[in-house]
């Protein structure tokens, strides 16, 4: 076999080594980082839509301008805090 | 008796067991079907919901199954000579746990990767599911109890295992940083991560750390249990990426590694098997064999907690429905392999009878401490590896199993203290939960003694609760199929079995705790005794409506026929 072929292949090998050992050291954990990333993103959202929901927000100005970006998400977040119709009049999603 | 010709025996048997019963199970029983949409296709989310190649997903259920109790039933069980632990080992890991394991993982990967619990709520009714809450709860309860005490035993027995035990929490600390802050490679970081644990073992050898007698008024045993409890406490609450994930991840490598010293050492020096059979002259106090050996091996022969690792994540990965027997019964097979080797261990790595009868002077004794005593032995005879080494790395297997055990346990536990209070309308935040998690652990733990003795005396109950709760999911399984108008022999054996020697053992301890007036662990048995004529009531009950009931359609008929409806 030539050498650059036997390289090659070396590098496939331990790149599907690399590959297993992530799975294996990522996936028994995936729900608790993904459990605690939307748990980061619910009170992000809150502190977006504070000043909406009456919450005084000394950044309202900065936050405002992110409303666009949280808007997709606003449904799913409105369900998740318990409240089954949005509370905003201004964001009817449902 | 060589123990290699053990060692052969066993394997083969193992293997046999894979290759031949489980394809049975899987053609004649559960049916598996490589066309079959798996949950993790079907309901793909890149979280829970994932299909992974089936050897990394052998990787995560085995290392997730694989604990200390593999090896302190056994060692345990050992008093009654090599032969019964032998049997119950091989062919309940062949007829018992491979049915149950593959069963459990079949029935949650055909319900959309449904936990055994709310399996239980749909074929058993909501009772069942209540029943579950509570087997589970005594389960995790007594888990953290129990391992708390053998850490501390190893600790104590083996001070060379002080500073990698210690040592190991720092390595786990390191690749935790090195992934996620630095983001290295895995494959280097996992290299550093093993020679940095073995290089602890190797200072730890040299530098054993011994306690005094009396540290703040404990004993030194009892200072090692508050201490690991204290740790767990704060092991709970960290954050999982800094510690427990890296920590389960190296101590899956090196579950690996010691299984490979250990066997490699039993077959280059083949040694002889010391002890007794049958141990006709058993230390005085000694329960009668029928039926404690039946739950005092419980992982390694047959263990509920593997249903709830089957169903709880890898049923969610499963690719194809087919890999469930390499999955869910080799799973098995690996943690049989574990026990066999405590056995050899503890019954070979002795050099006389005399020596071993010392060891084996009381039920209760020898344990995990005989294992790593008579593993360090043969690792020594085997690969020259000088015996108090050998002992050490064996020791540090054993605590690193225990410890990640005991960590995952107390997590598990705040969540179900937290469930359990937000039921009754009060919100408890994670730090107040765990302390009453670890002042629940630490009552049992000392409830018997300030020597912690508790935490030993509560095994077999811990193997009849564990029994119990493999018994609920086999009952359950039994009723999927027979909704399903398929065979149920190979299921229902085992699960009269199981719940016969479980209420038994009950009883006869019942008997011992009542005694010894030892009240806590009287009303835990009598607690344990209630759920199991529950769960025996229970399935009758769940078996009978559904033998009455019409067999429910096979999955693929049923597909067909929702699609002719839709049509």
């Amino acid at each position: 076999m030539a050498p650059r072929t036997l390289l090659r292949r070396l590098h496939n090998t331990w790149g599907q080594v690399g590959a297993g050992l992530l799975e294996f050291y990522s996936a028994p954990y995936r729900r608790t980082f993904a459990r605690a990333q939307r748990d980061e993103e619910d009170l992000f959202m809150m502190l977006v839509l504070s000043e909406a929901l009456g919450v005084p927000n000394p950044a309202s100005y900065y936050t405002v301008e992110l409303l666009p970006v949280v808007y997709d998400r606003f449904h799913d977040w409105h369900r998740r805090m318990g409240l089954e119709r949005s509370p905003l009049d201004n964001i009817s999603c449902c | 008796m060589n123990s290699v010709v053990l060692a052969l025996v066993g394997v083969t048997m193992m293997i046999l067991g894979y290759f031949l019963y489980s394809r049975f199970l899987g053609r004649r029983i559960y049916k598996l079907q490589e066309s079959f949409v798996t949950p993790a296709h079907e309901l793909n989310d890149g979280v829970d919901y994932v299909p992974t190649n089936k050897f990394v997903l052998w990787g995560h259920h085995f290392t997730s199954v694989a604990g200390a109790a593999p090896i302190v039933g056994p060692a345990i069980a050992v008093i009654w000579g090599w032969l019964p632990a032998f049997l119950w080992v091989t062919i309940g890991t062949v007829f018992f746990a491979g049915a149950h394991d593959l069963g459990s993982l079949w029935a949650s990967a055909r319900h959309k990767g449904k936990s055994i619990g709310s399996l239980s709520g749909q074929y058993i009714g909501p009772r069942g599911r209540n029943l579950f809450l509570v087997i589970i709860f005594l389960v995790l309860l007594m888990v953290n109890a129990a391992f708390a005490v053998v850490i501390s035993g190893l600790l104590t027995s083996t001070p060379t295992a002080v500073i990698p035990t210690w040592g190991a929490i720092v390595v786990a600390l390191f690749i935790g940083q090195a992934i996620y802050r630095y983001k290295w490679n895995l494959p280097t970081v996992s290299v550093i991560g093993v020679v940095a644990l073995y290089a602890l073992i190797l200072v730890g050898d040299r530098f054993p750390v011994i306690l005094p007698e009396t540290i703040l008024g404990l004993s030194a045993n009892s200072f090692w249990i508050v201490v690991l409890f204290l740790y767990a406490g704060v092991a709970s609450v960290l954050p999982v990426w800094m510690l427990l994930q890296p920590r389960d991840y190296i101590n899956g490598l090196q579950l690996f590694i010691a299984l490979g010293i250990l066997y490699g050492a039993v077959i280059i020096s083949s040694p002889s098997l010391v002890a007794p059979a049958f141990n006709d002259a058993v230390p005085e106090g000694t329960p009668g064999i029928v039926p404690l050996l039946f739950v005092t091996i419980a992982c390694g022969a047959i263990s509920g907690f593997h249903g709830i690792v089957s169903s709880g994540t890898s049923s969610k990965q499963l690719d194809k429905e087919t890999d469930a027997r390499f999955v869910g019964y080799f799973g098995a097979v690996g943690e049989g392999l574990l026990a066999l080797g405590a056995i050899i261990a503890t019954t070979a790595g002795f050099r006389t009878i005399a020596e071993w009868e010392q060891v084996y002077s009381a039920f209760g004794q020898g344990g995990v401490g005989a294992f790593v005593e008579g593993g360090g032995a043969i690792v020594n005879s085997g690969l020259g590896i000088p015996a108090g080494l050998s002992a050490t790395i064996l020791a540090t297997m054993a605590v690193l199993f225990a410890a990640t055990t005991m960590d995952t346990g107390i997590r598990l536990q705040r969540f179900v203290v937290q469930e359990a209070a937000s039921i009754i309308g009060v919100n408890l935040n994670k730090m107040v939960a765990t302390v009453i998690v670890l002042a629940i652990a630490m009552g049992l733990t000392f409830g018997a003694g300030a020597d912690g003795a508790g935490g030993m005396l509560i095994w077999p109950l811990f193997g009849t609760t564990n029994q119990l709760l493999a018994g609920l999911t086999l009952s359950m399984v039994a009723v999927i199929l027979l909704r399903k108008g398929r065979p149920v022999t190979p299921i229902l054996v085992p699960l009269v079995f199981l719940l016969v020697m479980s209420v038994y053992a009950l009883i006869v301890q019942m008997g011992q705790f009542y005694a010894a007036e030892n009240w806590l662990l009287l009303g835990l048995d009598v607690i344990i005794l209630v759920a199991a004529v529950w769960v025996i009531f229970e399935s009758a009950i769940a078996m009978s409506r559904a033998k009455k009931n019409p067999p429910e359609l096979e999955d693929d008929e049923r597909r067909r026929t929702s699609a002719r409806t839709r049509s």
